[in-house]
């Protein structure tokens, strides 16, 4: 994983609440057995006709999205299933930040994992954030991890919260498999005193 | 200090504990299915690393397999390529694979406890937000997603943080015609789908105490949709019954040791939880969704609610957006709406009981001309259990499809869907938009609301037939 490092983008806006994983990436284009290529199929039904036109009013359509690493979500994105397609598909269309109120938990890990950082702030600032990018479709922000703010051209800056040890990972580009990999001896004695249950090859 | 059973069950795992670092948490049982585990198959095999405990990890094929004769060719080619996939991995890997042959094939949460892999005290994982189903057995059993399932394969660990603890308890009788599924569809309407975020449901109170396995799976099954990431039941004698002989149940002086495990497993007196609610199981009645998340629901002889009476306005305009895409106006009752589909299956709803419920319904009675209903059992032992008991034939004699094990439209991955604008009644978890198929127009409800359904060709609440 690469460090996260501090970066600038426009801002685009998605206010919708529950915004769930089938959304993000619908489950047809799940049997796919590669992690790439995901881009395309971003919210597929909201960005495209049945014929595969793209629908010129979907946020993601707009040129104010291009190059933008930012997506200003609504309460509890992500919801829904597990599949870890759904940050594919968010990190390979480009954006680094999803900043919403609350995240849904597996939706959440997933993205940390895969350097998507998923961004809490409270509602006032949040309804703040959503007015001045509707007032100036070219809005930047600037996301900090080192110091854990979010600052916005307009003079705007919130303070955002994250755990320490998914800062780390983050900025450090940590490989979280490494890491356990490297707790074999405490994982062979937690074994070792294990009391046996199922055998799945008996 | 007294401890819930969410605690013991954690407290009992933790290999490791370190200041300012997620636990690392022990997983006694992994599942795995053919859509989230192809990348973290290739994960392993490019950082040249092996399964650690195949002996705790169980495949399956069930999302993307199709459930018409599984002696004919898998025609997308896609789909085959994970199904062989999922095989050739885990051949190579040294796991146990239910296929597309498996004669113990199945949804992964159905096969899980009734092979009797999942035991009381366990934690279990799999790559599958529905996991939580394995909880109604006193399991903390929890959805991941890719990146974890490597981790699991290569280390049988989980990187996590301690979850907070939500009481869920229901005390009453349930009505006749009210079922498990409208408890766990009545607290995610009144909780909001993300009402259990960062926590672990126990499901407890007389009302939960008194349903089937089978049942508390049902409720433990939602708990995703309510926010939860687990959730859970105290095991019991109804537990113990249940588990009694399965295949990979323990036996003889084994089980005797394990049962007085599990007994020390419920919540202590005095333990206290994070957050509380009480629901009184007496004043329920049959519910069924209205909108695009399972939050959405209401009393089958209710009326959709208006975006108007909703304060939050992302709230109000997720209501609005929600019934513009269902095709549903304000103030309008859902009974009597007319659907072209009626699913009865997935993960949720596609056990025995759940098919023997559908089947008391529809026995002797045709389904509407108008409809299409497929009724998809959760395994080939559930699928023969229904042969060994004449369901089949009552479905077919009424007008259904009966299908091969999986998860069909429960996701639509497989070729089974609505087309767009179709309603369908749904005894699946998820009503999202494009969840049964692009444009397709969801319901969610209990196999007894789904058969009433399919008989009158109308949203139709089961009080009225039996
Ligand atoms: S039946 Fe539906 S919810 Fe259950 S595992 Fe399959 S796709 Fe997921």
């Amino acid at each position: 994983m690469k460090p996260f490092t501090k970066f600038s983008s426009r801002i685009v806006p998605l206010p919708i609440a529950n915004v769930d994983t089938d959304q993000i990436i619908p489950a047809r284009f799940l049997k796919t057995t590669s992690k790439e290529g995901l881009d395309q199929q971003l919210f597929y039904d909201w960005r495209y006709e049945a014929d595969g036109t793209p629908k010129p009013d979907f946020i993601l359509n707009q040129p104010r999205a291009r190059g933008a690493a930012i997506l200003l979500a609504g309460d509890n994105f992500g919801c829904g299933s597990s599949r870890e397609h759904a940050p594919w598909a968010l990190t390979q269309f480009g954006f680094r930040a999803v900043i919403s109120t609350s995240f849904a938990d597996i939706f959440k890990q997933n993205s940390l994992k895969n350097s998507l950082l998923p961004l809490v702030v409270p509602a006032e600032a949040h309804a703040m954030l959503l007015q001045a990018v509707e007032g100036d479709p070219d809005l930047e922000a600037t996301v900090d991890l080192e110091s854990q703010t979010l600052s916005v051209a307009s003079g705007l800056r919130i303070q955002f919260p994250i755990d320490r040890f998914a800062k780390m990972c983050l900025l450090e580009g940590v490989d979280q498999l490494g890491y356990v990999l490297k707790q074999e001896e405490a994982i062979a004695a937690f074994e070792q005193k294990r009391s046996v249950s199922i055998n799945t090859l008996a | 200090m007294p401890k819930t059973i969410i605690e013991k069950v954690w407290d009992a795992h933790v290999v490791r504990e370190q200041e300012g670092a997620p636990s690392i948490l022990y997983i006694d049982l992994h599942l795995v299915h053919e859509v989230t585990s192809p990348q973290a198959f290739q994960g392993l095999r490019k950082r040249g690393l092996r399964v650690r405990r195949p002996d705790l990890t169980f495949a399956t094929a069930d999302h993307s397999i199709p459930t018409h004769d599984r002696s004919l060719p898998i025609v997308d080619p896609i789909a085959r390529k994970q199904l062989e996939q999922l095989e050739a991995n885990c051949r190579e890997f040294g796991v146990p694979c239910e296929g597309i042959h498996g004669k113990r094939q199945g949804i992964v949460h159905v096969i899980g406890p009734e092979l009797g892999l999942t035991q009381p005290g366990m934690t279990v994982v799999c790559g599958d937000s529905h996991t939580a189903t394995h909880g109604a057995f006193g399991a903390l059993a929890f959805g991941i997603g890719t990146s974890e399932v490597e981790m699991v394969l290569a280390t049988q660990c989980l990187l996590q943080r301690r979850s907070q603890t939500y009481q869920v308890q229901v005390d009453g009788v349930l009505k006749p015609g009210v079922t498990a599924k409208d408890i766990i569809l009545a607290l995610i309407a009144r909780i909001g789908v993300g009402g259990g975020t960062g926590c672990v449901f126990e499901y407890c109170g007389s009302a939960i105490r008194s349903l089937s396995m089978e049942e508390r799976m049902t409720v433990c099954n939602m708990s995703i949709e309510g926010g939860a990431r687990a959730g859970l039941v105290a095991p019991d004698d109804t537990t113990y019954q249940y588990l009694a002989g399965r295949p990979y149940a323990p036996r003889g002086a084994a089980w005797d040791a394990a049962l007085a495990r599990w007994r020390q497993l419920p919540t202590d007196e005095g333990a206290t939880y994070d957050k509380r609610i009480h629901i009184d199981a007496n004043t329920l009645t049959p519910m069924i969704t209205f909108g695009t998340n399972p939050g959405m629901g209401m009393p089958i002889d209710g009326v959709v609610p208006s975006p108007e009476t909703r304060s939050d306005p992302q709230e109000r305009e997720s209501l609005a957006k929600a019934l513009r895409y269902m095709g549903l106006e304000p103030g309008k009752p859902l009974a009597g709406k007319p659907v072209q589909v009626v699913f009865i299956g997935s993960c949720t709803n596609s056990r025995i009981s759940d098919l023997r419920a559908a089947a008391a319904i529809l026995r002797g009675r045709k389904v509407s001309p108008s409809v299409r209903v497929l009724v998809v059992p959760g395994s080939q032992a559930v699928k023969q259990q229904a042969e060994a008991e004449g369901l089949p034939r009552i479905f077919r004699e009424a007008g259904c499809e009966w299908r091969e094990p999986g998860c069909s439209m429960c996701i639509a991955m497989n070729g089974d869907q609505l087309q767009p604008g179709e309603y369908s009644v749904s005894t699946s978890n998820r009503n999202f938009e494009g969840r049964q198929g692009k444009g397709g127009r969801t319901l969610l409800a209990s196999p007894l609301t789904a058969a009433a359904t399919a008989i009158t060709g109308v949203v139709t609440d089961v009080r009225t037939l039996l």
